[in-house]
């Protein structure tokens, strides 16, 4: 099957493959996300990471906007992740092509929000089952990727933007974005398109280091000094612009409206912290936030709950042995 | 057929309007977790909430089934068969009620509160705990097994009184 998959994708043909991919499952993605090695316990995806704690600070800015609590203006606690993309929990931090940050406000017992964000503005593609064959592509190396690309004409604001992202030296200096867009909705009922990214309030140089840890490291020891805040700023979408397509950002024009400070005051290492316990399923959301009907959005719950269900067996069963988490 | 020989009209309605519900919660569980699809959200928020519709609906039933007499078995059946068709639907009972239960603690364990409908909303734990959401995860679908099993079963005894020994069984729930 995976060599059918295989022929499939390096086919010249294109036209087979850019109009109906073969439909994945979601335990498929799964199975292909963790690979031939899994880590029993750990995520199989963004399994390297390390819990952070803080506290949104609003400014009330986006309160007329959507009636979730956190945006009144005021403090909402919040326990969070850093991570960087791959299924591997002991990988180098400096060869990740994508680093992330999670976030998940518990702001009653009825009403939670969890948040997951990527460092890229844009997803190459703009449905599961072609993200499916890119990461087949990927794992098949640069040449496979390169034919993909050039095979999905979607992806070309995602190669743009790759082609001229520069790493920083740390998890501080990052800008993490929501990438697929939800509805904020007010009290009168109305509802507003947005997409939102955590912008960095320092700059930081690439690293050198070659530790494995780089990235861990220096968050953690520069957290431990000082807090590290970001400015979480929303986009609000013109009635032109479509909210269901992750492959295109709306244009620089539109309204933004920075709701306040994220601010990260201390570090764990995960399975030390609670954030590994959690599954930050963006779906996960407080009234006055809805999803919108973006298909990659839509496919992340069943996805995450697998890979939840499968590390929290493992977990049960004894895999992680030893860490404060059992 | 005189009335003592038929389950009374609120019995029977218990019986047909929970046979659908659940038999489409099965169809939806079994559905939702393995599709990527853009309405799987949609099926998933369902599920929760009619899934909390079916343990109030299973409550219900009990009491209701408590205040009212049932039909006989026909005489003619084994005091094994007896006991048996009277332990497969106290079995019946049991997993109605904690097929849901278990997906409500595997939810509330996850940090996931339900949404009813836009209505109102059910709790969840403030501190996830991923030993006890994986318990009830994995209880919830070995149950699901278990439940189709005994529906299996019991659509079977229902058939066989109904076409092999040919007597009322089947039609006093009609
Ligand atoms: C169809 C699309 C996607 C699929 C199937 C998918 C799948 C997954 C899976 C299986 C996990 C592990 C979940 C766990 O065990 O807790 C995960 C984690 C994560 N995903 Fe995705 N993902 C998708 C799209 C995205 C997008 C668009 C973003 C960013 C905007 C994103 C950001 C993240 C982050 C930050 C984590 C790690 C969260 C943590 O720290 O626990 N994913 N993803
Ligand atoms: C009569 C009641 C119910 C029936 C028959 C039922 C049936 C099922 C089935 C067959 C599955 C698939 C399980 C598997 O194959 O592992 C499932 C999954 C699920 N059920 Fe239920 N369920 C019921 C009630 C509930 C309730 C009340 C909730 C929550 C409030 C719930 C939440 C869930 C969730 C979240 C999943 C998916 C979990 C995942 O993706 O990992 N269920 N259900």
């Amino acid at each position: 099957m995976k060599y059918l998959y295989f022929a499939l994708l390096l086919a010249p043909a294109a036209g087979l493959t850019a109009d109906v991919p073969p439909q994945v499952s979601a335990q498929q993605f799964v199975d292909l996300q963790q690979g031939n090695s899994s880590f029993a316990g750990f995520r199989r995806a963004h399994a390297k990471g390390l819990c952070v704690t803080g506290e949104f600070r609003a400014n009330g800015n986006l309160a007329d906007y959507s009636k979730a609590s956190l945006f009144k203006a005021g403090t909402t606690p919040f326990t969070g992740r850093l991570s960087i993309a791959g299924n591997n929990p002991t990988a180098p931090d400096l060869k990740a092509p994508v680093r992330s940050l999670a976030l998940s406000f518990a702001l009653s017992r009825t009403e939670q929000w969890r948040l997951a964000m990527n460092t890229p503005p844009v997803m190459a593609v703009a449905d599961p089952h072609t993200f499916y064959q890119q990461i087949q592509a990927i794992q098949a190396g640069p040449a496979a990727i390169k034919q993909f690309f050039a095979e999905h004409p979607e992806s070309s604001e995602f190669s743009a933007w790759a082609g001229q992202y520069q790493p920083s030296g740390s998890f501080a200096a990052e800008t993490y974005h929501s990438i697929n867009a939800f509805y904020l909705v007010n009290a009168g009922g109305d509802q507003h398109a947005v997409r939102w990214a955590m912008q960095p309030t320092v700059s930081v140089a690439a690293t050198d280091l070659k530790d494995d840890d780089a990235l861990h490291q220096e968050i953690s020891s520069r957290i431990a000094a000082k807090p590290v805040v970001f400015d979480w700023v929303f986009t609000l979408a013109e009635p032109t612009d479509d909210e269901t397509n992750p492959t295109k950002a709306w244009p620089a024009s539109r309204q933004q409206i920075n709701a306040g400070q994220i601010v990260l005051t201390g570090t764990t290492a995960q399975l030390e912290g609670d954030c590994h316990a959690i599954n930050f399923d963006p779906l996960v959301l407080p009234s006055g936030i809805t999803a919108t009907a973006d298909p990659i959005l839509r496919a992340r719950s069943a996805a995450y709950a697998e890979s939840y269900r499968r590390r929290a067996k493992e977990q049960l069963h004894g895999a992680l042995e030893g860490s404060n988490n059992e | 057929m005189s009335n003592s020989d038929r389950f009374s009209l609120s019995m029977r309605l218990f019986h047909w309007g929970m046979a659908a519900l659940v038999v489409s919660m099965l169809a939806a569980g079994l559905l939702m977790i393995t599709s990527l699809q853009p309405w799987q959200l949609t099926l998933l928020t369902a599920h929760k909430a009619f899934g909390v519709i079916a343990i109030i609906l299973v409550m219900a039933r009990l009491i209701n089934r408590l205040r009212h007499r049932l039909p006989p078995l026909p005489g003619d059946l084994s005091a094994a068969q007896q006991w048996g068709a009277k332990a497969s639907h106290w079995l019946l009972y049991g997993l109605l009620f904690a097929m849901p239960l278990s997906g409500y603690l595997m939810q509330y364990f996850a940090g996931r509160p339900i949404e009813l409908f836009g209505w109102f909303r059910l709790p969840a734990a403030l501190q996830v705990d991923i030993h006890n959401y994986a318990l009830f995860r994995e209880l919830h679908g070995w149950l699901a097994i278990a439940l189709i099993g005994v529906i299996a079963l019991h659509v079977g005894a229902a058939l066989h009184h109904h076409f092999v020994r040919k007597d009322n069984v089947l039609k006093s729930m009609l």
